[in-house]
């Protein structure tokens, strides 16, 4: 059974490039455009790895983060969050909320799939 | 990714660029006006923020770069290190519409302004001045910042040399010894020393040996803990960068250490080794175990599970959700209503669009059919019909509010034409905008920006006086221009007004008369004067400046608009400013139109010229010249027109005593009256286009397709009734 994959971005481009790679590797692909679609979408799906953007209106990566490792029922699932290479302090404030890995952007598929595969069994 | 699937996302990256734009702009014009909460410096930083991201995936490295630039300086706005000051803003506001440029440039081929954009990166980076020492150390692109990944990632000379020194050798003899010992949080944040272990196994052989030593007996033992020290090892060929790359997301959560031994003695073993192949079993049994004791154990203690610390630790982030919802509920309804939307392609749309426009068609030969087979209006095939007339004109609404658009796309795009203008005439002036939701056709919509563009040039450049002037008149140095647009009576009217000097009537006077456009001693009254200035060849300014002087008169924005099927007026008064207003129709694809008939043929009049229709008597027609002919109109005499003689349906005079009068006003106020046979009938018709299918033809909008099949010409009312006027002024004198 293929994977699951719940990506959360709020840029409609982003999310069709996140979509093209992932559904080309081979995964299912579950998406929400900012931090409480992707809470809400997590009640009723459960994906093996979950991908945030941070920049986010309404509720933010950090936020959404939070928001997973904070109900039990989805505090296992790995989160990777997306960042660019000059966020640092993101990173480590993403890592701090609770996030398992990054993708730095711009990402390519295969990093993009390398990367989940490193945190997903 | 297959190259069309590039391409598509490259397009919806564009689309959201524009929307992206204009979210900043608007954003920036809430800052610029003082009414900016952290939400809206957010947003503004948001939109940026993913154009940079989109962009980056495409490699528009210009745009990446100013991007970045600007992105910073916003990200020290957002942070409080700077604040909005009024130049701060003009100058984001700059860099707004350059990156407009960058993104246009990007996406059309085009080259921006590269110069122009360094000159704005240097304003931003002053702007953070300041700020920028502090975060000098986080600009450096990330490497120093990333301190989870320390200097070791480099080789260093050493290890260089005895990778080499191996790689001559024998690369057996040489070997990675990695030991690690997770910590709780690495779990806590669904890390998996299973899959370490198991990408660590992909870069070569790996010998894992597990060192259970620390683990404590089951009552002691917390199932978040970790008790487990692994060590592997790996040949010496592979890299050692590879190896860091597996601990690249856990570095901070795990004791680490990586070491190259030379010699070819056996790994260090610790206690309970396991050669590779068993290591899953290991895994899984360990695995089994430790859920067998987390299901054991009072899973939800309330003690202290690692990531609900977390939680509660990084407060900020936790409340976050609460604190916005309770606070922004206008954005979250707004969200909500963002929501509820489709996006479509507009192809489908003026398909669905042409397809009502032949039902209506349908509708009304069907009705035709009805009447010829002799049933009454009573019957119940005519109330079915009547009924199917209703739905059709209700299905016809909706769709036509589809392709309705709010014009605020097109009001943003002002704002910049009114800075860039305001900052070349050095003139100081405020655009106020108002009823950016009124809704037209997005047809209408696109052809609104350059007619709109060249009036509030117009209006800055001659309308707004300099500054000094203003103070001197007793005005404020700042000059004002309100563009609005509202609804009246099924048109949507767009006025631009200013507050400055009005048309200087003496001069537009004097120079019509220079260029010949009216007689010396000709008698205008104010109005008249006024529309002078939509007189093809007449230009007011005295010098040609680069802003009014790209070739484009009024005269071209009054075509523009009349092409839209508008009509467009000024009013002035000295001293204090003048208005253009400009009324539209909603849609240009269907009008209420008046079927008449003129020798045999029928033609349909736009309801909306109409003002009256009159019949013609002995006593209010009066003849002059060889052909002639006014009518009397409430003492007034108007022009009146042959319909059938000026388009060539025949040749000679119809009776006129014998035909209808009615009376048209076209855009500019100027009155006729067109000679027709008969009215058919008043409805609503589809309009299809003639230029596009046949060619332009004087005197005739377009075409429709009436209930019979026939097709019908929309008269253009304006044409024919400017052919009057100057019928009117010639005849006379030639007589």
């Amino acid at each position: 059974m293929s994977k699951t994959v719940l990506t959360v971005d709020d840029s409609r481009t982003m999310r069709q490039m996140l979509r093209a790679a992932l559904v080309d590797a081979g995964f299912n692909v579950v998406q929400a455009d900012d931090g409480v679609s992707g809470l809400e979408a997590l009640e009723v799906e459960t994906p093996d790895v979950i991908i945030t953007d941070i920049n986010m209106p309404r509720l933010d990566g950090f936020g959404f983060i939070a928001g997973v490792r904070s109900a039990p029922r989805h505090r296992a699932v790995p989160i990777l969050v997306l960042t660019t290479e000059s966020d640092a302090a993101k990173k480590e404030r993403a890592r701090s909320a609770g996030a398992t890995g990054w993708i730095v952007k711009p990402f390519d598929p295969d990093k993009l799939v390398s990367a989940i595969r490193r945190v997903t069994a | 990714m297959a190259s069309d699937a590039i391409a598509d996302i490259k397009t919806t990256f564009f689309q959201e660029c524009e929307e992206q734009l204009a979210e900043l702009e608007a954003g920036l014009l809430a800052l610029e006006g003082g009414e900016a909460d952290l939400e809206t410096v957010n947003a503004i930083f948001r939109a940026v923020h993913s154009i940079k991201g989109g962009a980056g995936a495409f490699h528009l490295n210009d745009l990446v770069r100013f991007a970045h630039a600007y992105e910073t300086t916003l990200d020290h706005l957002r942070s409080g290190q700077i604040s909005a000051t009024p130049a701060g803003t003009k100058v984001m506001l700059r860099a707004a519409d350059m990156l407009a440029d960058l993104v246009r440039a990007a996406r059309d081929g085009g080259a921006a302004d590269i110069a122009r954009g360094d000159g704005i990166i240097e304003e931003l980076v002053a702007l953070s001045g300041a700020a920028e020492e502090s975060a000098a150390n986080d600009d450096g692109d990330g490497m120093d910042g990333l301190d989870f990944t320390p200097v070791q990632v480099s080789f260093d000379a050493d290890s260089m040399d005895e990778a080499a020194a191996a790689a001559s050798d024998a690369p057996l003899s040489a070997r990675y010894v990695v030991e690690f010992m997770p910590k709780p949080a690495l779990y806590a944040k669904a890390n998996e020393a299973g899959l370490l272990l198991r990408e660590l196994a992909r870069l070569g052989e790996a010998v894992v040996s597990c060192d259970i030593g620390g683990t404590p007996l089951l009552p002691d033992l917390d199932p978040e803990g970790a008790y487990l020290r692994w060590t592997v090892t790996l040949p010496g060929d592979v890299e050692e960068a590879a190896i860091r790359e597996v601990f690249e997301f856990v570095a901070d959560d795990c004791d680490l250490d990586i070491r190259r031994e030379g010699g070819a003695s056996p790994a260090p073993t610790r206690a309970a080794e396991t050669q590779n192949p068993d290591i899953l079993n290991l895994l899984k049994t360990l695995e089994a175990e430790v859920q067998a004791q987390q299901a054991a154990a009072s899973a939800p203690s309330p003690a202290q599970p690692a990531p609900e610390r977390k939680a509660a630790g990084s407060s900020p982030a936790a409340e976050k959700p609460t604190a916005a919802k309770a606070e922004a509920g206008k954005a979250a309804a707004a969200a909500n209503a963002a929501q509820a939307t489709i996006r479509v392609d507009i192809d489908r749309v003026d398909r669905l669009v042409d397809l009502i426009g032949e039902l209506v068609i349908n509708q009304a030969m069907l009705a035709q059919r009805v009447a010829e087979a002799g049933l009454g209006r009573g019957s119940a095939v005519a109330t079915g019909l009547d009924e199917l007339e209703r739905l059709t004109r209700e299905i016809q609404d909706s769709v036509m509010a589809i392709r309705a658009q709010p014009v605020k796309p097109v009001f943003q795009r002002m704002s910049r034409i009114v800075r860039e203008v305001a900052e070349i005439t050095g003139k100081s002036v405020h655009l106020i905008t108002d009823g950016e939701n009124t809704e037209v056709d997005k047809t209408v919509i696109e052809r609104l920006a350059d007619p709109l563009t060249h009036m509030l040039r117009n209006a800055i450049d001659h309308g707004i006086e300099d500054p000094a002037k203003r103070v001197a008149a007793g005005k404020p140095a700042e000059g004002v221009v309100r563009l609005s647009a509202l609804h009246r009576s099924g048109r949507i009217v767009i006025e631009v007004a200013d507050d400055g000097a009005g048309i200087n009537r003496p001069r537009v006077k004097e120079i019509a008369v220079r260029k010949g456009l009216v007689a010396p001693d000709a008698v205008l009254s104010d109005d008249e004067i006024d529309n002078l200035i939509f007189a093809p060849g007449f230009s007011t300014a005295e010098s040609v400046s680069n802003i009014s002087g790209r070739g484009v008169g009024m005269d071209v924005v009054k075509r523009s608009i009349q092409a839209l099927g508008g009509r467009i007026s000024i009013s002035s008064r000295p001293g204090a400013g003048s208005t253009f207003t400009m009324s539209l129709p909603l849609t240009l694809a269907v009008l209420d139109g008046m079927v008449v008939s003129v020798a045999g043929q029928t033609l349909v009049l736009p309801l909306t010229a109409i003002v009256e229709t009159l019949q013609p008597s002995e006593a209010s027609v009066h003849s002059f010249g060889t052909s002639g002919q006014v009518i009397s109109v409430r003492k007034a005499l108007t022009p009146l027109i042959d319909v059938g003689m000026r388009l060539g349906f025949r040749s000679a005079p119809a009776d006129s005593l014998a035909c209808v009068a009615i009376l048209v006003e076209s855009e500019g106020g100027g009155r006729s009256a067109l000679l027709v046979d008969a009215i058919q009938d008043q409805r609503q018709i589809v309009v299809k286009s003639l230029e596009g299918n046949y060619g332009h033809v004087p005197g005739i909008a377009a075409a429709t397709i009436l209930g019979d099949g026939r097709v019908a010409l929309i008269l253009d009312v304006d044409t024919l009734v400017a052919a009057g006027q100057s019928i009117s002024l010639q005849q006379p004198q030639a007589a």
